[in-house]
C-alpha cells in the first residue's frame, strides 16, 4: 500500500512536470501553467455564475446515472437469469457497446428536444449497456450450487436474493457500475458540448468562441479531477469486493 | 445457424419493422424520423451521387491515421513497459483510471492549440485508442507461458528470434483484441470530435444536416456510420474467435 501511494505520488509529480514543461515550451498565452490553472479553478468556484452550470451538469449526470443503473441492472439480471434470452441478446448488446453513440445524439435531440431530457437520455444510453452486460454475466456465471443450497436450507425468495444472490453477484455487478459511471459522465458532457445552453460542456464550447484558454483548461482540469477521484474510490471498492470472494 | 441466432435475427427484423410501421403510421412524425426503408433509398442516392463522398473519405482517412498511430505507438509503449516493470508499476494507476477521463473535454484545448483542422481530431482518436492498445499488449506479453521462453533459451534462440517466433505468436490474440478495441475507439473519437466542432467529415455532415432539419441526409448518414462500424466489429470478432481457438489448441 505504501509503495502504491508512492507510485501514485511520483506519477502525479511527473504529469505536473510535463505540463509545466509544455507550458514553458509553448510560451505564454497558449497554455496556462499548472499553478495558475488550479488558481483559476478556485476562482471559477468562487464565481456565482459558475454554480448554476455546475448544478445543471451534476443533476443531468445524476439523473442519467440513476436511469442507466436502474435499467441496466433490471435488463442485465433478467437476461442473466434466462439463458436463451441472454444468448440472443449478448451479441446485440456488444454491438451496441462499440458503436459510436455520438452519431445518435441528433436523433435523441429530435425525440426529446434541446434541454435537460436529451442530455439525461444521452448520458443514460452510454452507461446502460456496460452495466447490463456485466450484470448479465454476473447472474449467468453464478454457481448453481449456491441456489441449490438455498433451496435445501428452505430460504424464501427474499432471503435467497439478499443472502445468496446479492453477495455472489455483487463484485461483477460493481465492476459494471464503475464502467457505467465513467461512460455516463462522458455521455452527459458530450450532450452538453453539442446541443445545450447550460452546463459545463456548454461552458467549454463557449470558452472556445471567446478564446479563453484559462477557462478551458480550468474546466477540463476540474472534470478530470472529479472523474479520477470517483473512479479511484470505485476501483478500491471494486478490488476489495473481488478479493473477498 | 443456431436457434439463438435465428431468434436474434427475428428480434432485429421485428424491431426495424416496428419502427417502420410507427413512422409510416405517422405516430413518429417525419420531422422526428424518416422510415428505415426511406433511409436505405436515400443512402443509396447519396452514395451514387457522390456528393458526400469527400466527407466520407476524409473521415475514413483520419480514422486510419489515428488508428495506425495508436496501434504502432501503443504496441511499442506496451512492449517497452513490459520490459521495464518499475516504470510500469508507476504508470499503472493512470491506465486504470484513463477511460474514466472524458477525453472529449480536451478537444477545445486541442482546437485552440492546433487550429480547426485534422490534427485535433486525429489526436482525440489517437488518445482514445492508444491506451486500449498498450493495455492489451501488456496483457498479451504477460500471458506468454514461462515454459515456452525457457524452451527458446534451451534451443539457444537469440532475442530477435525468440521475440518473433515465440513471444509474438503467443501474444497475438491478446494484441489483436487491442487492435479491435483501437478500431472502435478511434471511430468513436474521430466522429465525436467532428460532430462537436469541425469543418467537414461524416460527423460534421450529420451535425450540419441536423441543424438544417434535413432528415433525408441525416438519417442515412447515421445509418451508414452505424452499419459500417457494426460490420467491421462483427468481422473482427469472428477473426478474434479463430485466433483464440488456434491458441487454445496450439
Amino acid at each position: 500500500m505504501v509503495t502504491r501511494s508512492r507510485d501514485i505520488a511520483v506519477l502525479i509529480v511527473v504529469i505536473l512536470l510535463i505540463w509545466q514543461g509544455l507550458y514553458q515550451f509553448t510560451g505564454t498565452g497558449l497554455l496556462t501553467a499548472p499553478l495558475d490553472t488550479f488558481a483559476r479553478v478556485l476562482r471559477l468556484l468562487g464565481t456565482p455564475n459558475f454554480w448554476p452550470h455546475l448544478h445543471e451538469s451534476a443533476s443531468a449526470f445524476l439523473r442519467a446515472l440513476a436511469i442507466a443503473v436502474g435499467a441496466g441492472l433490471t435488463v442485465g439480471m433478467a437476461l442473466g437469469a434466462h439463458r436463451l434470452s441472454g444468448e440472443v441478446a449478448e451479441p446485440i448488446l456488444v454491438a451496441l457497446y462499440s458503436i459510436p453513440k455520438v452519431t445518435l445524439y441528433p436523433v435523441v435531440l429530435l425525440f426529446f428536444g434541446i434541454g435537460m431530457p436529451a442530455k439525461v437520455v444521452f448520458g443514460a444510453i452510454h452507461g446502460v449497456v456496460p452495466i447490463a452486460i456485466f450484470a448479465m454475466n454476473a447472474v449467468r456465471n453464478l454457481n448453481p450450487i449456491y441456489l441449490k443450497t438455498a433451496q435445501i436450507l428452505k430460504l424464501g425468495p427474499w432471503a435467497t436474493a439478499r443472502k445468496v444472490l446479492l453477495p455472489a453477484t455483487l463484485p461483477e455487478i460493481f465492476t459494471g457500475l464503475r464502467v457505467g459511471f465513467s461512460l455516463t459522465l462522458v455521455g452527459t458532457l458530450l450532450g452538453e458540448m453539442f446541443g445545450s445552453q447550460r452546463g459545463l460542456g456548454h461552458l467549454l464550447m463557449a470558452a472556445i468562441g471567446l478564446y479563453r484558454m484559462d477557462t478551458i483548461m480550468a474546466i477540463t482540469l476540474l472534470l478530470v479531477i472529479f472523474a479520477i477521484t470517483i473512479n479511484s474510490i470505485l476501483l478500491v471498492v471494486d478490488y476489495r469486493l473481488h478479493r473477498r470472494v | 445457424m443456431s436457434r439463438a441466432g435465428w431468434i436474434r435475427v427475428s428480434v432485429v427484423v421485428a424491431a426495424v419493422a416496428a419502427v417502420e410501421l410507427l413512422c409510416q403510421g405517422g405516430i413518429i412524425t417525419r420531422f422526428t424520423m424518416i422510415p428505415p426503408s426511406e433511409m436505405v433509398v436515400a443512402l443509396a442516392g447519396i452514395l451514387t451521387s457522390g456528393r458526400l463522398t469527400p466527407a466520407i473519405v476524409r473521415t475514413l482517412r483520419i480514422v486510419g491515421i489515428a488508428l495506425a498511430a495508436s496501434i504502432l505507438v501503443g504496441f511499442v509503449l506496451g512492449a517497452l513497459l513490459h520490459a521495464l516493470p518499475r516504470v510500469r508499476r508507476t504508470v499503472d494507476p493512470l491506465f486504470a483510471t484513463y477511460y474514466a477521463i472524458p477525453i472529449y473535454a480536451f478537444y477545445p484545448l486541442f482546437i485552440v492549440l492546433f487550429g480547426l483542422g485534422d490534427v485535433p481530431i486525429i489526436i482525440i482518436g489517437f488518445l482514445l485508442a492508444v491506451v486500449a492498445m498498450i493495455v492489451s499488449t501488456l496483457n498479451g506479453f504477460d500471458r506468454i507461458p514461462r515454459a515456452l521462453l525457457k524452451t527458446a533459451r534451451i534451443y539457444r534462440m537469440g532475442r530477435v528470434r525468440t521475440a518473433l517466433q515465440v513471444m509474438m505468436p503467443c501474444a497475438a490474440p491478446y494484441i489483436f483484441t487491442g487492435v479491435k478495441l483501437a478500431i472502435a475507439y478511434s471511430f468513436i473519437g474521430v466522429i465525436g470530435a467532428e460532430f462537436i466542432m469541425s469543418g467537414s467529415g461524416m460527423g460534421y455532415e450529420i451535425a450540419f444536416a441536423y441543424n438544417n432539419f434535413d432528415n433525408k441526409v441525416m438519417y442515412p448518414l447515421i445509418m451508414l456510420v452505424l452499419v459500417l462500424v457494426t460490420i467491421i466489429n462483427m468481422f473482427l470478432h469472428f477473426w478474434e474467435m479463430i485466433l483464440f481457438e488456434r491458441r487454445r489448441r496450439g
